[in-house]
């Protein structure tokens, strides 16, 4: 018959199992005493810091125009070709802007590479992470969800600044 | 032939050419923005300076000529550090707004900083400001700010379209481009000047800012604005024709094209009065039907009539093989001998740099492919004459808007007892037709046309169609077209239900019981042309291959023929 031993045989205390079971509910204890960590989501919500990469949206300055001038550079780095661009000519000094601008949340995985490559800091990675739809048609985000006014992003711009 | 060493290879040259035309004939491409191989040597931008051995200073490659034994190094320390130092001078007052500019992704002046530029500008001071969003003539918007004043557009203007409309005004760092006074830039060439624009100063009106190079497919044909037959270029996004630029062929078109064939000869392929299924008339209007429904339909009327009382009409809008089954339909399937097709000139299109007064692209393909009557037959006067008199009572009718071109048409065509007529778009022709079959624009289907020299030249298809896959048909693709799926709302174009008239033809014939060619022996356009290759004589011996994306002359008399 084959000479099966442990690694390491238990010593005498420790196969009489008492103080082990002792120093494990001693371990729980420890951790009940604790500050809780957990929320109550939905009730409670978490708030992410700059650093934090939810759904990409369009900046909108103050007086309610978009900073992108639609050159489909995110659309064209994005891996998932999530990004649709549509440019057209306006009267405004940069002379382009997007009349259509559009992700597929579906294909969106992001990875923030639409705002590691754009050159007016027009598209920016959000703290929104609730994204839910319940068709195709409700997860293509048009200008109309897209677009956020530039005080509601100044976390993320900050932290692009300093670490970009 | 004199040699000369360019990079350490050893290249044959011509007496009397430059170093960068010997260069670019041995695949060694100099950079340059104001050289232009069919225009003048302007020599003023200076980026293609090269360094020639027992020569005290550097030399520009586009007016030095190359000489025997002459050693020349493109890519020495020397060369490189000039180069770089005039793509920094020409980055100095050159905007940074590849972001909005059109010409991004086919920008010679982004290519060569992205080769040559240090990356980053040493320049503090105010760029210059010009004027920009100046529209120099209907068509062409301008943009001082990004011209690099290489002079292409002035050379091309007083050189090619012989229309001396554009000029350098000012001096120094205030240099810029304007029209003549109380002129515009509106000759019949004028667009040639965007593609030759090596940045973004000069743009497309009509095209501007519809699309990112980037996103479209460049597909290969020939322009069908008139008998010259220019190779094209059409740019495709989401199955939707954008913009036309020229290809080169120095036998037919050179580098360029003019505006008419730029602007008009593609809308009609996007346009929304597309036939899109066979139409049959009830009631008196047209109404959608079935394929099948309308070739058995088709097929029954046509038996209602006497042979001699079934005319056909071919057409020079339409491919050899198209105008050859509908050839073979008439003689073989019908018996009919009256087979003619319509003539459209415009004597006043014609001029003498590329457009002919003959403003359809195949007249002498459909009289090669036999669209003539046959002996004994009646031609196009005599068709609509015996109409008239009541002699033919139906008409078969392909790919041509009669009717617009010849308004008095109207009261023959109505005189008709069947109409049956192949269109890409409903038309005034299509309003009097009792069947209306969908046919393939000529973006949509492969086939040959042959131009007023007696070249024939390839259609190769740019748009998909019901039929007709992108991939498995190899059409061009761009990245969206590849990765797209039938849920991405960017690869969803439109694809039409439409068939290209010789399929049409084969189907109907078939329906009328009557294999005009075995169906396993013409699936492609391709198999078609083999079998005009065996019968024509111009056409022998000759197969897709062998025409090519340039074409190839066809061993006829033109004079005659013309």
């Amino acid at each position: 018959m084959a000479d099966k031993r442990r690694k390491k045989d238990l010593t005498f205390l420790e196969r009489i199992y008492i103080p082990e079971i002792i120093k494990g509910l001693l371990l729980t204890l420890k951790n009940m005493l604790k500050p809780k960590f957990t929320m109550q989501y939905p009730e409670e919500k978490f708030i992410p810091g700059g650093s934090y990469r939810g759904r990409p949206v369009l900046v909108q300055e103050e007086n309610g125009e978009e900073r992108c001038v639609a050159c489909g550079l995110c659309s064209r780095v994005c891996p998932a070709l999530a990004i649709e661009v549509q440019a057209a000519e306006t009267q405004r000094e940069k002379e382009r802007y997007p009349e259509k601008f559009e992700i597929n949340m579906i294909r969106c995985i992001f990875c923030g590479f639409c705002e590691e490559v754009c050159p007016e800091e027009a598209i920016v990675m959000s703290k929104d992470y609730e994204l839910a739809f319940t068709s195709r048609e409700d997860a293509i985000y048009g200008k109309d969800k897209l677009l956020v006014p530039v005080h509601q992003l100044k976390d993320r711009i900050e932290f692009l600044r300093s670490y970009k | 032939m004199p040699k000369l060493v360019v990079d350490g290879k050893e290249i044959e040259f011509k007496q009397g050419q430059t170093i960068i035309e010997a260069a670019k004939e041995a695949g060694n491409t100099i950079p340059h923005f104001c050289w232009h191989p069919s225009l003048s040597v302007s020599g003023n931008c200076r980026v293609c300076l090269v360094e020639v051995e027992k020569m005290p200073k550097l030399v520009i490659a586009c007016s030095t000529l190359a000489a025997e034994g002459m050693i020349v190094h493109t890519a020495s320390e020397k060369a490189l550090a000039a180069r770089n130092a005039v793509m920094e001078f020409l980055l100095i007052n050159h905007p940074l707004d590849c972001p909005i500019c059109d010409e991004a992704g086919e920008c010679k002046l982004q290519d060569y900083a992205y080769a040559h530029g240090v990356g980053e500008s040493r320049f503090v001071e105010e760029k210059t400001h010009k004027d920009k969003r100046v529209p120099l003539g209907p068509n062409i918007m301008f943009d001082g700010d990004r011209c690099i004043s290489c002079s292409r557009c002035i050379r091309f203007c007083d050189e090619i379209a012989g229309a001396p409309e554009l000029t350098f005004v000012k001096r120094g760092d205030r240099v810029t481009i304007v029209t003549y006074p109380g002129r515009q830039l509106e000759n019949p060439y004028a667009m040639n000047v965007v593609d030759i624009c090596p940045v973004g100063a000069l743009t497309n009106r009509d095209f501007r800012f519809k699309a990112r190079v980037w996103d479209m497919s460049a597909n290969k044909t020939i322009c069908q604005g008139c008998s010259r037959g220019c190779n094209i270029e059409l740019w495709v996004r989401n199955n939707e024709i954008l913009r036309i630029t020229p290809r080169q062929n120095d036998e037919v078109n050179s580098y360029w094209m003019c505006d008419h064939g730029r602007l008009n000869t593609f809308k009609f392929v996007n346009a929304d009065d597309r036939v899109d299924g066979p139409y049959l008339r009830r009631e008196g209007s047209l109404a959608k039907v079935g394929w099948d429904e309308a070739f058995a339909a088709a097929a029954s009327e046509l038996k209602q009539f006497n042979k001699n009382e079934i005319a056909f009409i071919g057409s020079a809008f339409a491919s050899c093989e198209d105008n050859y089954m509908l050839r073979e339909f008439a003689l073989n399937v019908i018996g009919s001998r009256h087979i003619d097709f319509m003539r459209h000139s415009d004597s006043n299109f014609g001029d003498e740099i590329l457009r002919k007064n003959d403003i359809t692209p195949n007249t002498m393909g459909a009289e090669l492919v036999g669209v003539t009557p046959a002996a004994g037959g009646l031609n196009f006067d005599g068709i609509i004459n015996s109409i008239n008199e009541g002699k033919i009572k139906a008409l078969y009718l392909i790919e041509d808007d009669i009717l617009s071109a010849n308004p008095e048409l109207e009261n023959t065509l109505a005189k008709l007892n069947l109409f049956i007529v192949h269109s890409s778009n409903f038309n005034k022709t299509t309003t009097l037709a009792d069947i209306v079959f969908p046919a393939a624009a000529y973006a949509e289907k492969n086939g040959t046309m042959v131009n007023f020299q007696g070249r024939i030249q390839r259609l190769m298809p740019a748009v998909a169609t019901l039929e007709q896959d992108r991939s498995l048909d190899g059409m061009a693709m761009s990245r969206l077209d590849k990765f797209g799926t039938r849920f991405d709302r960017w690869a969803k174009g439109n694809k039409r239900d439409v068939r290209p008239t010789w399929k049409i033809i084969l189907s109907l014939s078939a329906a009328a019981g009557y294999k005009l060619i075995r169906q396993a022996q013409a699936n492609m356009a391709e198999d078609i042309f083999e079998i005009m290759s065996k019968k024509i004589d111009a056409f022998k011996g000759l197969d897709y291959d062998k025409i090519g994306e340039k074409g190839i002359m066809l061993k006829i008399d033109v004079a005659e023929k013309a």
